[in-house]
């Protein structure tokens, strides 16, 4: 009864989970332009409940909008940090990817999973604003599942996630390495 | 002999009539954010979104704390906010209402502010303390032109019981319908739009200069419990304005027709203070921002002087 009491409470603060995303107002990168047209009355994404808040602490979604300097890199990690679980990070564009097109630039990080958890990445160069809001149904759809768990990957890793940081801010990215060695090439 | 029969019903009503304001409080933030989206042509949220958001930040996972003050604090401004609440005649009915509690209300419409400040204060971001300092200056501009209206309202009626200016107000004798204090009520609405926090008056809130100011630090079930606290707050201010200005909501009278007139007057009472927070939701939706000093030049000088030209008509004309 206990169990069956506390799988529907989860189910419910799930619910309310997905349909009230809140997002921190921190734009990196090239991509925040396309986040104007999201909000506003074209696309409008207060119709799922989603909406931008000033401080991390406030925030669910971390919205990482295109390439990571390593000075960025350092603030995206703290404003991590400071997000209150459960908490999900969507990666926008190919530079989160694979560094786009700065792959062979010296101090942009190339793959953003190997220092922060990344529930979600939205590929293009830059994605429109109809694959934004497409992705954040698939993100409130993960969350419904109970598939979207990067904040307690970041628990379960997070001496690799602080050793990779700490190479990045060192600038010897050669020895960043992969968190899970379970993971798949192409999937995520 | 106590009468412990009365008191258990005078707690269920408290009970009732506080879950009450806190619902129609969250159900009227749903409402002003589907106002705003509707006056930028967008679909907006459903008006029950206010709901679904306090039930995600009361079932957060992690909640980071700043110490015993920032805990106490958010139970100090709630408690403090419900029971100025029950002061408040509802639709006509009185669940504390005692002699000179228009006084008493407008000393506790300042208590869950200050417990606000104390817990953003403990919280010691920089943001924050800018927040609470700007919250702080607002209140000092508006209550100025605010008291001097209440104390038009208190002379008119020669009375200092909220009970008792609703009871002269009856059979649809609206004080807005007197000259003098139509002027009243007009500058009333402009401290209320301070006291709402809405635009061009959210200076200690503003997110994108102090980012959302003495909230900051709040997140979780604390950011939560703040919302409930902003929700019944709105509930509070605007029926303390329909007490004042527009009858208290009573048309129909409980003593001829039983239950159906306290039912038929709960419903009146929805209507007009949704009415007047649609209004300052309107006047937020097309306004920017003042900056703190043209907020009390604001208060200080227009409104004012239209606060003491009602109270001196009064004065020299109805008394």
């Amino acid at each position: 009864m206990a169990e069956e009491i506390k799988e529907k409470w989860s189910k419910i603060a799930r619910w309310a989970s997905k349909r009230s995303l809140w997002m921190v107002h921190f734009c990196t990168g090239c991509g925040a332009i396309e986040m104007p047209p999201v909000m506003t009355s074209r696309f409008d994404m207060e119709r799922f409940g989603m909406g931008s808040m000033a401080t991390p602490r406030q925030a669910d979604i971390l919205l990482i909008t295109g390439y990571l300097s390593i000075k960025t890199l350092k603030r995206v990690v703290r404003v991590y940090e400071q997000m209150q679980a459960p908490k999900y990070v969507v990666a926008f564009g190919s530079c989160t990817i694979n560094g786009g097109m700065y792959w062979d630039s010296y101090n942009t990080i190339k793959d953003l999973s190997k220092y922060i958890p990344v529930d979600l990445y939205i590929a293009g160069c830059m994605p429109r604003p109809e694959a934004i809001i497409d992705a954040f149904n698939k993100l409130m759809e993960m969350i419904d599942r109970g598939e979207a768990r990067g904040w307690e990957k970041y628990e379960k890793y997070y001496e690799k996630y602080k050793r990779n940081q700490e190479a990045a801010f060192n600038y010897k990215l050669e020895e960043v390495e992969e968190v899970e060695e379970e993971r798949k090439g192409g999937e995520k | 002999m106590v009468d412990f029969s009365s008191i258990l019903a005078l707690l269920v009503e408290g009970v009732l009539l506080a879950a009450l304001g806190v619902l129609t409080g969250i159900l009227f933030m749903g409402i002003a954010r589907k106002v705003v989206a509707r006056v930028h042509n967008r679909v907006g949220p459903p008006v029950y979104q206010s709901y679904i958001d306090i039930i995600k930040l009361l079932t957060k996972k992690t909640n980071i704390s700043h110490g015993w003050i920032f805990d106490l604090a958010l139970l100090f401004s709630i408690s403090g906010i419900l029971l100025t609440l029950l002061f408040l005649p509802i639709g006509g009915i009185k669940l504390l209402s005692i002699h000179g509690d228009l006084f008493l209300v407008l000393y506790l419409l300042a208590i869950p502010a200050l417990g606000f400040a104390l817990g953003a204060g403990a919280s010691g971001n920089p943001n924050a303390g800018i927040g609470v300092m700007r919250a702080l200056v607002m209140m000092f501009s508006y209550e100025l032109p605010f008291i001097i209206a209440v104390l038009a309202v208190m002379i008119y009626y020669d009375t200092t019981s909220i009970a008792t200016i609703v009871a002269s107000q009856s059979h649809m004798r609206w004080a807005i319908l007197v000259p003098p204090l139509l002027i009243g009520a007009l500058v009333a609405d402009m401290a209320l739009q301070g006291m709402l926090m809405e635009k061009p008056f959210d200076i200690p809130i503003a997110p994108h200069e102090i980012a959302s100011g003495p909230m900051v630090e709040f997140g979780g079930k604390y950011l939560g419990t703040l919302m409930l606290y902003k929700a019944t707050s709105i509930v509070v201010e605007t029926t303390l304005f329909v007490d004042l200005f527009l009858g208290g909501a009573v048309v129909l009278d409980p003593a001829t027709y039983g239950a159906v007139a306290y039912a038929v007057n709960l419903v009146v009472w929805f209507l007009l203070i949704l009415a007047v927070f649609i209004i300052s939701v309107l006047i937020n939706t097309v306004f920017p921002r003042f900056r703190i000093e043209q907020a009390l030049k604001f208060y200080w000088s227009y409104d004012t002087a239209l606060a003491i030209l009602a109270l001196m008509w009064i004065y020299f004309l109805y008394i």
